[in-house]
């Protein structure tokens, strides 16, 4: 029961940041999402978690749904003048194309020969689905703090696939974590390493004098 | 300690030794004897001979002795070439910020010699996936060291695309995880490579071939294959050229290493027809890509890092074509492109420092202005398009006989092709550079000194030696990690 209620959480948090026009509430629904993800690790486990893992996903728990929230809202107010999203996919775009993300996640689920523990293909539907919307954030937003909340999508996604796939492994857990060294430095990047500052914004579709085509 | 840790160890303290030394020239001298010692160690651990049981996490088997030996043999002369570059950088700019100290980025070159040894001796899935984070991870700053605004364009691309590579390899160990939960038998094993391929058969066929397009996705990006390449032309040419050099001799060699791996994997399991289909498929279309960039490309650097898409692709192709003489001719052509690539990118960065520009149209008279950069230069431009008696050549030869007596016509059609494509294209840049009257403002810039050339003449001297003979004991290295693979 409760984990099914977490993952239509999960589930609802993905279309919610499809959707959304505000980055601030970007910024909370990817935490909440996180957490909620974090507690579905917990109890779809059939045993309890042992100290290394407890461990490890209090780590990940801290990171994803402390750390990162404050570091983006401090990077939200020192360098954001416009709290929009400015999207390059459509909102309504964006949202149908996560349903069909959902669709074609359904549809992969119920062929596969999934593993004897799973429990059921819906959570890996929106498992997948939650992964497919995190590149389109990555791809469709224009600002580079939209597209480092794109890639935290992407590891909730990547998260819950290992909770529900492989019931929770503790070395995806810690894979999981060193993914997080990315948005650190994403962060950070926004932060401190000038990116702002050289480009007078953060747009990284300014970002665009090496380019080919 | 066996000579493998140590492999490991060295560059490690190197790297954290040079973050604190506040010496430019004592910490130069460091760099340079620090790829000496990794070399040394690297010949120390080829002369043992491979490993017949490498444990389930680290070890030397016949592929990580052939790949060491690469990244080696260019780290050392490139090494050299970094710390003249330092100091010529260091005349003319002030550092602005912590990452662009030169401790710290002589401290990041030596940790990402660490984490590309720790990928190749790496022998377990997961500690193969956290070496290539962390190549990433310790590149970056290498590629930012100037700060400007096109290299850290280049750096966030670099950072964001490869992260996604990576998180979709992440997806690969999950894939991979899944594929042993089904037999009961397996429920506790390792996953090592060795243990994964030796219980191929009772993996279940689906998940690893879903585990396979992850992973090719996944480092295919890091190996810069096409359409997943888009990072690598801005990073090669904005990076400094020793760096450049670096990454495309030794990264895309160590990313390529993983492909292999989990192509064994498959091979193992009898679903290579799979797999070799879909390298084929990325291989030429990385060649033909490749081939329709050069033509009419006007920076050098960018010119150089598509043909290193080029070349990414011919391995892919050889790998995915299997048969003796396709695997043999791949794994000596990762040798002879990082050698060859290595001193262009080398040379490129002598015209980049004496030119100012990185614009093919604005270098001319290379040959008159510096004769040793201008021929290296155009015997450069021979030897990366195969021609004899260069050793690529040699293996690009390998890879198509080993094309045709498969009977892959449609294949070698289109590989012909795409090398055509790149000859013309390179053709049409190449010379015209060396040769002309060079422009007035060149005159005033500092000449090389001889030392400048030693590392370029090197690589491109030994792809020579190794078109015209090559020494037993390397035939012997790369025939083993070819019969590794298998055939």
């Amino acid at each position: 029961m409760i984990t099914q209620l977490l993952t239509a959480a999960i589930l609802l948090l993905t279309l919610q940041m499809l959707g959304s026009a505000r980055l601030g509430v970007l910024i909370r629904s990817v935490a909440l999402q996180a957490g909620a993800m974090i507690l579905l690790g917990i109890f779809s486990a059939h045993e309890l978690p042992n100290w290394h893992e407890g461990l490890l996903l209090l780590t990940t728990f801290l990171l994803k749904c402390l750390v990162f929230p404050l570091l983006l809202r401090r990077a939200l107010r020192e360098t954001v003048i416009h709290r929009e999203v400015e999207p390059l996919i459509g909102y309504t775009r964006s949202l149908f194309i996560g349903l069909v993300l959902l669709g074609a996640g359904l549809w992969i689920a119920t062929r596969l020969p999934l593993p004897p523990k799973t429990i059921n293909p819906f959570q890996l539907a929106i498992a997948l689905a939650t992964i497919g919307s995190g590149f389109i954030l990555i791809v469709g937003r224009v600002k580079a703090i939209t597209q480092t909340i794109g890639y935290l999508v992407l590891e909730n996604g990547i998260g819950m696939l290992g909770f529900v796939l492989a019931t929770g492994s503790p070395l995806i857990i810690e894979m999981g974590i060193l993914l997080d060294i990315f948005v650190g430095i994403f962060v950070m990047g926004i932060l401190m390493l000038d990116i702002n500052r050289e480009f007078d914004h953060m747009d990284t579709d300014k970002l665009s004098t090496l380019r080919d085509l | 300690m066996s000579t493998e840790q140590l492999l490991l160890i060295e560059p490690l303290i190197g790297g954290l030794l040079c973050g604190f030394i506040s010496k430019n020239t004592l910490r130069r001298s460091l760099l340079i004897l620090f790829s000496l010692g990794h070399f040394v160690l690297t010949l120390f651990c080829v002369v043992k001979g491979p490993d017949p049981h490498p444990g389930n996490l680290l070890g030397a088997d016949a592929l990580s002795l052939l790949f060491l030996l690469i990244t080696s043999t260019l780290f050392l002369p490139v090494s050299i070439a970094m710390s003249r570059y330092l100091a010529r950088q260091k005349t003319e700019e002030k550092p602005t910020s912590l990452f662009a100290s030169e401790a710290v980025f002589t401290a990041a070159l030596l940790l990402f010699l660490f984490s590309m040894t720790l990928a190749i001796l790496s022998q377990h899935i997961g500690l193969f996936w956290m070496a290539v984070e962390a190549t990433t991870l310790s590149s970056a700053p290498l590629i930012c060291y100037h700060r400007s605004a096109q290299t850290l364009e280049a750096a966030w691309k670099y950072l964001l695309i490869c992260s996604v590579g990576i998180a979709m390899a992440l997806i690969g160990n999950i894939a991979l995880m899944v594929a042993t939960s089904f037999d009961p038998a397996l429920t506790d094993t390792s996953l090592a490579f060795a243990h994964l391929i030796q219980h191929a058969h009772q993996l279940q066929p689906i998940w690893i071939k879903i585990a396979f397009v992850f992973f090719l996705i996944g480092y295919g990006t890091k190996m810069g294959l096409a359409p997943m390449h888009t990072w690598l032309p801005d990073a090669h040419s904005e990076a400094p050229s020793p760096v450049s050099a670096l990454l495309s001799g030794a990264l895309l060699n160590c990313a390529f290493l993983g492909i292999i791996r989990i192509q064994m994997l498959l091979r193992a399991a009898g679903l290579e027809h799979f797999s070799q289909e879909l390298l084929l498929f990325f291989g030429i279309s990385s060649m033909l890509i490749a081939g329709m960039f050069i033509i009419r490309q006007t920076g050098y650097k960018r010119m150089l890092a598509y043909s290193s898409v080029e070349h990414m692709g011919i391995l892919a192709v050889a790998l995915g074509c299997a048969g003796s003489f396709a695997t043999f001719g791949g794994m000596f052509h990762a040798l002879n492109h990082s050698l060859i690539k290595g001193s262009l990118f080398l040379t490129a960065g002598l015209i980049l420092h004496r030119y100012r520009t990185k614009n093919i149209d604005e270098v001319t008279g290379i040959l008159q202005r510096s004769p040793i950069t201008g021929v290296l230069w155009i015997l450069g431009f021979l030897a990366i398009c195969g021609v004899p008696p260069f050793s690529v050549f040699n293996s690009e030869m390998s890879i198509m006989t080993g094309l045709a007596t498969q009977h892959h016509w449609i294949i070698l059609g289109l590989m012909l092709l795409a090398l055509a494509l790149v000859f013309i294209g390179l053709a049409a840049l190449m010379p015209r550079m060396a040769y002309g009257t060079p422009q007035a403002n060149t005159e005033k810039m500092p000449p090389e000194k001889p030392i400048d050339w030693i590392p370029p003449v090197l690589l491109c001297a030994t792809s020579l030696v190794l078109g015209i003979w090559m020494p037993a004991f390397l035939r012997n290295v790369i025939q083993m990690a070819a019969d590794q693979i298998g055939s």
